[in-house]
Parts: C-alpha cells; sequence; structure tokens
C-alpha cells in the first residue's frame, strides 16, 4: 500500500510533531524507503511461523517482590524544571 | 414503539497487591509523601531497564484461573502510546494482542436463574501517575493554571478485566462486579476497594431495538466510584439513549462522567476517531510463558471461591439464593454462619441471626465478623434461650447487644441479672390479662361485636404491662379463651 502524505500528517501529528512546508512529501519519500525495506519480509513464505515479538529466545526473566529502597524525592526532584512541594509542576493539561 | 434493550459490557481495573510496582522495585505502597516512592524506571530516565514483577504474574494468574479464563501459553508486553503527563515514558507498558488471561466465562447466580458474563481478556499492565489540577475551581483540570504530578503510583501493577457485551442492565451490572470483586478478594490478588481506586470500573453502554443482534453506537461511561452508582449511572445512560433515540435523534460516541449527587450525565469528550495508540511489543521485556507445573499449582492454592460457596450454603443449608450470596460475599461472615449453624443445628435460624443482628452490629462497629466480641458459641447460647421459650424476640435483642458491650458474660446470666426471662405462668398472665381486658371494656365490647382484629391490641397491652416479657403464645391462648 502506497504511503500517502496525508498518512505522514497523520503519524506526525500522533507524535505531535510540526511539519514545515514541503517536509511531509520528503519524509514521505524516506519513510516509503523505510517502509519499502521492511516489506521485503512479504516476499517469504510465512506460513506458520509465528512474529517474533524479541530476539532473545527467552522467556519468564521475572523480579522477586523485594522492595529496593526508592531513590528518595530530593533526588527524585533534583533535575525536575518546576518542582513544587514535592511535586513536578507541569504547564495546564490541554490548554 | 420500538422497544430497547441496554448491551453492556465493562472494563475492570484492578491493583494487585504487591510489595513492588510492575516494573521496577518501588514500594507499591499508597499515603507517603508524594514522589517519595519513585526510581529511574518508574521515573522513565534514559537507559533505565524495566523487569516484570513476578509476584504480580502469580496474582494475575490466580484471577484469571478464578473467572475461568483460559491461560495462553505465551504472553508478552506492548507498548500503548500516548502523550499526558501522568505518563513519563509517553506510552503505558500493557499487553494487546497476548493477554496473560483469555476469554473466560463468570456465572452470576440469582433468584431468577442467573446469567454468564463472558471475560474477554485480563491482562497486565502499569498505573498512571497521578496529577492534581491547581489554579483552577475545585481541582477541575479545566481552567487549571497548572498541575502537579506525583509519580508514586506511577508503574503499579494493574489487572484490566474486560467482559463481553453481556450485560443487559444496571443492576446486571452490580450484581457482577459485586461478585467478581469477592472472586477477586478470595484469591488475595487485591483488597477492591472502590472507594479508596484499587478496584475501578468503566461501563460501555449502547441500545438497540429488542431482537436485533447489531450493536447501537456506544458511550462510555468513566469511573464510577461505588456498585450503587454503577447501576444508577448505566440507569441513567440507557434512559439518555432512548430518549435520543425515541425523539428522532441518534447517539453520538462519547466518554461520560455520571455526578452521583445530581444523578446527572457530563460529556467529558466526543469521539470523531477511533484512538490510535500504535502498540508495538516492548522491546525491553520478554514474554511470559506460564508453566503447566505453575497453573496447576496456583490453581490448587485457589481457595473456595465465592460462586462455589454460596452454592454449597444454598445446597447444605437450604438458604435461599441471596441470602446465601449475602452471607458468601464475605468470607468471615460466611465462616462465622457455618460455626453458628452448626452449634444450634438449626441454619435458618443462624441465617436470621447472622444477616440481622450480627451483621447490625459489625457495619455499625466496622468489625470483620472473626474480630467480633459476640463469638460463635456465646450467639449460639442465646439463639438456644430462644428455641427453649426462655426469652422472647424482642429481649433476645437486648440479651444481643449486652453480649456485645461485655464480652465475659454468658447470655443465661445476663437473662437472670436483667430480669428478662420470658413468663409463661398462666396464673401471672391471667391476672394481666383480666386487668387489662377490665380496663378496656369498650374494646372488649367491639371485638364480641366482631372487630376480631383488636386481639392485636389486647396482645401489645398485655405485653406492654408484662415489661415486654409475657410468652405471646400463652397470651394468645389466655385472651381467646377470656374473650371467647
Amino acid at each position: 500500500m502506497a504511503l500517502t502524505e496525508s498518512d505522514v500528517r497523520h503519524v506526525a501529528r500522533l507524535a505531535r510533531l510540526g511539519l514545515a512546508a514541503g517536509e511531509a512529501e520528503r519524509l514521505r519519500g524516506e519513510l516509503a524507503s523505510i517502509l519499502g525495506h521492511v516489506s521485503a519480509i512479504a516476499a517469504l513464505d510465512l506460513e506458520g511461523v509465528p512474529a517474533t515479538s524479541h530476539p532473545l529466545d527467552l522467556v519468564n526473566v521475572l523480579a522477586a517482590d523485594e522492595v529496593v529502597p526508592a531513590a528518595g524525592v530530593e533526588a527524585a526532584l533534583a533535575n525536575a524544571p518546576d518542582p513544587v512541594a514535592n511535586g513536578f509542576r507541569v504547564p495546564p493539561i490541554g490548554a | 414503539m420500538t422497544t430497547y434493550e441496554a448491551v453492556i459490557g465493562l472494563e475492570i481495573h484492578v491493583q494487585l497487591r504487591t510489595r513492588t510496582k510492575m516494573f521496577c522495585r518501588c514500594p507499591n505502597r499508597f499515603g507517603d509523601a508524594p514522589n517519595a516512592n519513585v526510581c529511574s524506571v518508574c521515573l522513565a530516565h534514559p537507559g533505565m531497564l524495566p523487569v516484570a514483577n513476578g509476584e504480580a504474574v502469580r496474582q494475575a494468574l490466580r484471577v484469571g484461573l478464578a473467572l475461568g479464563c483460559r491461560i495462553p501459553e505465551r504472553s508478552k508486553f506492548d507498548r500503548k502510546n500516548y502523550f499526558y503527563p501522568d505518563s513519563p515514558k509517553a506510552y503505558q507498558i500493557s499487553q494487546y494482542d497476548q493477554p496473560l488471561c483469555a476469554e473466560g466465562a463468570f456465572q452470576v447466580p440469582g433468584e431468577d436463574g442467573g446469567f454468564v458474563v463472558g471475560i474477554t481478556r485480563a491482562h497486565l499492565e502499569e498505573d498512571a501517575a497521578k496529577t492534581i489540577h491547581v489554579g483552577g475551581e475545585a481541582g477541575r483540570i479545566a481552567g487549571s493554571g497548572s498541575s502537579i504530578v506525583d509519580f508514586n503510583r506511577a508503574g503499579t501493577p494493574l489487572l484490566e478485566i474486560v467482559t463481553e457485551p453481556d450485560l443487559r442492565s444496571g443492576e446486571h451490572a452490580r450484581r457482577f462486579l459485586t461478585l467478581l470483586r469477592a472472586t477477586i478478594v478470595a484469591t488475595g490478588a487485591s483488597d477492591c476497594d472502590m472507594e479508596k481506586g484499587t478496584l475501578r470500573c468503566d461501563a460501555n453502554v449502547s441500545i438497540r431495538p429488542v431482537g436485533s443482534t447489531g450493536f447501537g453506537t456506544k458511550c462510555e461511561l468513566k469511573n464510577m466510584n461505588s456498585f450503587r452508582f454503577l447501576e444508577r449511572g448505566i440507569a441513567a445512560e440507557i434512559a439518555r439513549q432512548t430518549a435520543l433515540l425515541e425523539v428522532g435523534g441518534r447517539v453520538t460516541q462519547a466518554t461520560l462522567h455520571y455526578d452521583p449527587s445530581s444523578e446527572s450525565l457530563t460529556v467529558l469528550r466526543t469521539k470523531e476517531e477511533a484512538d490510535d495508540y500504535r502498540y508495538f511489543p516492548e522491546p525491553d521485556l520478554l514474554p511470559v510463558a506460564p508453566s503447566p507445573t505453575l497453573l496447576e499449582e496456583l490453581r490448587a492454592g485457589l481457595p473456595e471461591l465465592p460462586v462455589a460457596r454460596i452454592a454449597r450454603l444454598r445446597d447444605t443449608y437450604g438458604l435461599p439464593d441471596a441470602t446465601a450470596a449475602t452471607i458468601a460475599l464475605t468470607p468471615s461472615l460466611a465462616d462465622y454462619y457455618e460455626e453458628l449453624a452448626a452449634l444450634t443445628g438449626d441454619p435458618r435460624l443462624a441465617a436470621n441471626w447472622t444477616m440481622g443482628e450480627l451483621s447490625a452490629h459489625l457495619n455499625a462497629a466496622s468489625l470483620e465478623a472473626a474480630a467480633s466480641p459476640v463469638t460463635p458459641p456465646r450467639l449460639a447460647a442465646l439463639i438456644a434461650l430462644t428455641v427453649a421459650g426462655t426469652v422472647g424476640s424482642n429481649a433476645a435483642k437486648t440479651v444481643f447487644g449486652e453480649l456485645v458491650a461485655d464480652p465475659a458474660v454468658d447470655a443465661a446470666t445476663i437473662v437472670e441479672r436483667l430480669g428478662l426471662a420470658q413468663v409463661d405462668d398462666a396464673d401471672e398472665l391471667g391476672a394481666i390479662v383480666d386487668a387489662v381486658l377490665a380496663a378496656n371494656a369498650a374494646e372488649v365490647a367491639a371485638f364480641r361485636a366482631g372487630k376480631v382484629q383488636l386481639i392485636g391490641f389486647f396482645t401489645g397491652q398485655v405485653m406492654r404491662q408484662s415489661g415486654g416479657r409475657a410468652d405471646p403464645k400463652v397470651v394468645q391462648a389466655l385472651l381467646n379463651d377470656r374473650l371467647r
């Protein structure tokens, strides 16, 4: 299926990316070439082959439910641009 | 006019009772200072790697088995992408096409024959952070100046349970959720407290003409935080949609909030297009493949579940479904009841006391049955006195109150101390009966003239004069004898 400029705009909107004039067309070409590369798989006969969700052939890598002391609020807020009362202040949502 | 039926499915989020979060080892604990329980993983610092909590997987599997779900050989985690300050990674780790627990069926018993609710799936995911909106009106997001984020809840384990659209009314939804909650609590996976938010429920509601098999446009009711509000909110939404269709309008897909105080629905947002979360497999986590041995172990470790207990209480003790359900939904109450039934040898009477005085006392004192000062043997001794006719029903309630107040004293001692023993002495009661009849000559005449319902009046008078201690059966016999 051919990638359209409107697909590119849709993906950009989902990723909250602003596109300058002409960028959608340029990116359409670049994205199409990447997708074209991956679509080489479609030429193979994959009947009955399960999709790979992870390259490592491991399962059940699980941690014991034992607390490791947390970083602490000071360390947590060390990089906060606008800390307030032990919290991260963020700009109004949906404004 | 077209008659409509409702089609309802629920999405339930349950906070699992683990010590640590889903993908890091920060404490999974509430009530601490904001951002006290956070680390580089749940704050999404670059390069940090999540590791799934084995206990959360076990708890989720226990719930899945209890709900009759199929447990697939393999399940995986996926990223659900969205932007919001409560999600520092800009995605939530969830499960998309390979959930831990797949389709199941859950039986809700009842006097009406009950019904079955299909479980679509139950999957693990992480909870979001808590945001507090400041500078606006009453914590509302609209008009707020900014929001403050507390990441203590970010990354804590959630089990999302999705049902098939098998429910047909708010009442069905309430009955289902009540039993589902009791079942999850029985597995030990969560305390499922709607007020604390450890159990949250959204409902998808649509209506269609009766007999049709298609689906109408659905609306989503968000976060109903009590069983009663769930029932009422759904009823209100069904009424809203029905009213729309009846005047030739149509339902617009929307997310709504039900306000129980005004019993009104507010549209939070309408959905112009389908959500696009661009799910893809989480590369930082490996698949989970529960072994048959593990599943067998978890299955064997499940306690008797509420559905089974309801059936057993009904069949063993001959209780009506509703009574069996009320008792079975609280395991400690059911344990108490079974001990009381055995001690008294009278399951019906034991059920009446368990549902009546005992439950009222437990609710008033916020006690579990096992913690009540009125132990089953103490209550059984009181019940024995009522069966023997030593105390009447009103006096028995007084005795019960005394059993609550003084854990050291037994029922017989209270009866003696307070002089509550029922009077069945025909001479003593006969004198009272005579006095009452003499003092109410007009009523006696009316009775003899055919106003036989006055027997209740005479009985009441005699009971009062005896200080409530007269044996009503003896009083009735005496009255009938004198008035004939």
